[in-house]
């Protein structure tokens, strides 16, 4: 059960999952897909695209997506269990303004870190009980906070912005890997990635939010808490967002009420183009990684060849539509060829497994 | 399911109940109580000539985005492309009175509304055909229809003089007191919800809104319909950037950036809810007014403007959350009366 593959749209593991041998489960999917099109697009950039090959690049490339790339891990798990969080940005932007006031009031960073790190945490909760225990959709309640949330953010700063952080973090903030063109921040990403991985893939808790994603009834009767599930999903979500916020404001020394504003689209975005099914219960991490850096080096060569940002939205957004419409596509495709079969078969085909 | 749905006949005693116990009275209560509060603190608020225009007015553009989108949620969908295609159709206004000197306003209105409804056909058939939900195609089309804005509008900027006097008069003149746009905009409401309470077709939107597939097996031609409701949410937001250009004179390339926040946030402060089926677009249309009231009061109130965003935020979730209340004390009225019957 290690490959996103087995999962297809039933949970069962029917014979449509394991028809084909493993190779062939393992490289033709969506995600194989999405990292075949990232490697093209690294290929031809760096084959046509002027200084796209140059250590500067790769940094800052990694240093402007790894907010996305952070919080794209919590945000995949959400919405495999079917739901979305919409509020993500607007906690970044809170907690970078309390790491902001909290430098401003003369606390230490670590200590002003922690407590926006607490504040994001705290924002998670906030959304977790409307959704769980008032039983509200996450889809209105995170509208909700996302203003709410913003509105604090800019509320506690108003139009002005605090731009002093102690050199020795902002340092840290903006530092490579020795010897390596690589930034500081992808340790913390790679320690978040490989727990959020773990947990998502193989563990009863992560392969649980699949049951959900596919049928909630399915998922209570098998005995799985759903509903304290997606109170911690989205408690994980606050919390990342708000340690985001923290990085943000080193990387750039600069807290503003609105700091990271429309970055929650950017974000599910890439976790929809990574092949996680808005619909639930569908995806893997590899691929949405994989997403968040398609989207992360098209943006950056585009750029670097001289074309606009209004340019690189519509085809970040052409993009988007196209990988989720040949999904559907796709999917009619192979319906239409099962079902011509079964026509020719008539009734001798096999009636399926069992449910 | 729906709270608005048709009732048979009642007296006029029984229809003054309805709606006083109706969901958009609320709306209304909240909306004359803010006004009264303003009012206390400042007058001016509502008593000068500038103040009760603006009241009408400014809210007026956001309610006929709001209309557009209470349809489209009706049906349990959603159009985020809303805020990229009123600026893209008030840049459209703009560059038609440069580009062909002398067109007639009329036109100009045919052609956004006619450029908004080719913007939502493109939203309702991706999500209509493809069978993918509507969240994720109108966060695709709103990135395109704004990256073309962008590139088209560039750093350009269309300017009141560009425009001639007839059309901007449109933005500052009265009917007995009344701003026109306003006027218009209340029209496009009326129709609107006599259409979504009075024909078969408005009907089967709340039908395929409370339960999609129990629609397709009854026979509501869902496809057609949810395209439909696509096509008029992205006229209406066509008629908004119309009406941009005429109210404000100068569009520039982020013309109703973030507007699709806004509009959905006064659908559901309005009682239209998320999940499909339920509201009217009389509480959107009120809805909208609420939030830029509000928006408007608070400095007078005392309360620094940069809170505005917050104060949005917790009216949004307070209107979910008595949603969620009502729905669960009528959902717990219909078992009573079940029991009863029994």
């Amino acid at each position: 059960m290690s490959t996103a593959t087995a999962l297809t749209e039933k949970p069962t593991r029917d014979y449509k999952a394991y028809q084909h041998p493993l190779w062939r489960r393992l490289l033709i999917n969506r995600e194989a897909a999405i990292i075949g099109l990232l490697i093209l697009v690294v290929i031809v950039a760096m084959l046509t695209v002027p200084n796209f090959d140059s250590p500067l690049t790769m940094t800052f490339l990694i240093r402007e997506i790894a907010p996305i790339l952070l919080i794209a891990l919590p945000m995949t798990l959400i919405i495999i269990t079917e739901e979305i969080d919409l509020s993500v940005a607007s906690i970044l932007g809170l907690s970078s303004v309390v790491t902001g006031l909290g430098v401003q009031a003369g606390w230490s960073l670590p200590v002003a870190g922690l407590v926006a790190i607490l504040v994001g945490v705290l924002a998670g909760v906030i959304n977790g009980s409307l959704i769980t225990f008032v039983g509200l959709p996450s889809l209105a309640v995170t509208i909700g906070t996302l203003a709410l949330f913003r509105g604090i953010a800019v509320g506690l700063l108003g139009t002005t912005a605090i731009s002093e952080f102690p050199e020795y973090w902002t340092d840290l903030a903006r530092a490579n890997l020795p010897g390596t063109p690589v930034p500081l921040i992808i340790v913390p990403f790679i320690v978040l990635a490989i727990v959020f991985a773990v947990l998502l893939h193989f563990t009863p808790f992560g392969r649980s939010l699949y049951t959900i994603g596919l049928n909630k009834e399915v998922a209570a009767f098998s005995g799985i808490d759903v509903r304290m599930t997606k109170f911690w999903l989205f408690v994980m979500s606050g919390t990342v967002s708000g340690f985001a916020g923290v990085y943000f404001t080193l990387l750039y020394n600069n807290a503003r009420g609105d700091n990271a504003i429309g970055m929650e689209l950017l974000i599910i975005a890439s976790v929809l183009l990574g092949g996680v099914s808005i619909f639930g219960g569908r995806g893997a991490l590899h691929g949405v990684i994989a997403g968040v850096f398609l989207i992360g080096t098209m943006s950056s060569a585009l750029r670097l060849a001289g074309v606009t940002s209004d340019i690189i939205n519509v085809i970040t957004g052409t993009v988007l539509i196209l990988s989720v419409v040949s999904a559907s596509f796709l999917a009619w495709i192979r319906t239409n060829r099962i079902a011509a079969i079964g026509r020719k078969k008539g009734q001798a085909g096999s009636t399926g497994a069992p449910a | 399911m729906t709270t608005t749905a048709a009732a048979p006949r009642r007296s006029a005693l029984g229809v003054a109940g309805d709606v006083l116990k109706a969901r958009e009275t609320g709306i209304v209560i909240a909306l004359v109580a803010v006004v009264i509060a303003a009012t206390a603190v400042n007058p001016t608020f509502i008593f000068s000539g500038d103040g009760f225009r603006d009241l009408l007015l400014t809210p007026s553009l956001l309610m006929v985005v709001a209309l557009g989108q209470a349809v489209v949620i009706i049906t349990r969908n959603v159009d985020l492309s809303v805020g990229s295609v009123v600026g893209l159709t008030a840049y459209m206004t703009g560059r038609l009175f440069i580009d062909i000197p002398g067109i007639h306003p009329a036109l100009v209105f045919l052609a956004g509304i006619a450029l908004g409804a080719l913007l939502g056909l493109i939203n309702g058939a991706l999500v209509a055909f493809a069978k993918v939900p509507a969240l994720v195609i109108t966060l695709g089309t709103m990135y395109i229809y704004r990256g073309i804005n962008v590139a088209w509008t560039g750093s350009d900027r269309i300017n009141a003089s560009d425009m001639p006097a007839s059309f901007r008069g449109l933005g500052t003149q009265d009917v007995l007191g009344i701003p026109l746009l306003t006027l218009l905009a209340v029209i496009v409401l009326v129709f609107t919800a006599w259409y979504l309470r009075n024909l078969r077709s408005g009907r089967e939107l709340y039908a395929i809104g409370s339960d999609p597939d129990a629609a397709h097996l009854y026979g509501l031609r869902v496809t057609r319909r949810v395209l439909a409701a696509f096509i008029v949410c992205g006229a209406l937001a066509g008629l908004a950037g119309v009406l941009f250009a005429a109210r404000y004179g100068t569009v520039s390339s982020n013309a109703g950036y973030g507007w699709e926040l806004q509009a959905i946030g006064a659908a559901v402060i309005g009682g239209v809810a998320m999940s499909g089926g339920v509201g009217t677009v009389w509480g959107a249309a009120f809805g909208a007014y609420l939030l830029l009231t509000i928006n408007r009061a608070l400095p007078i109130i005392g309360i620094q403007d940069f809170w505005q965003r917050a104060v949005v935020g917790i009216l949004i979730i307070g209107a979910i959350i008595l949603d969620r209340v009502l729905a669960l004390r009528q959902h717990r009225r219909l078992v009573a009366a079940r029991e009863e019957v029994k």
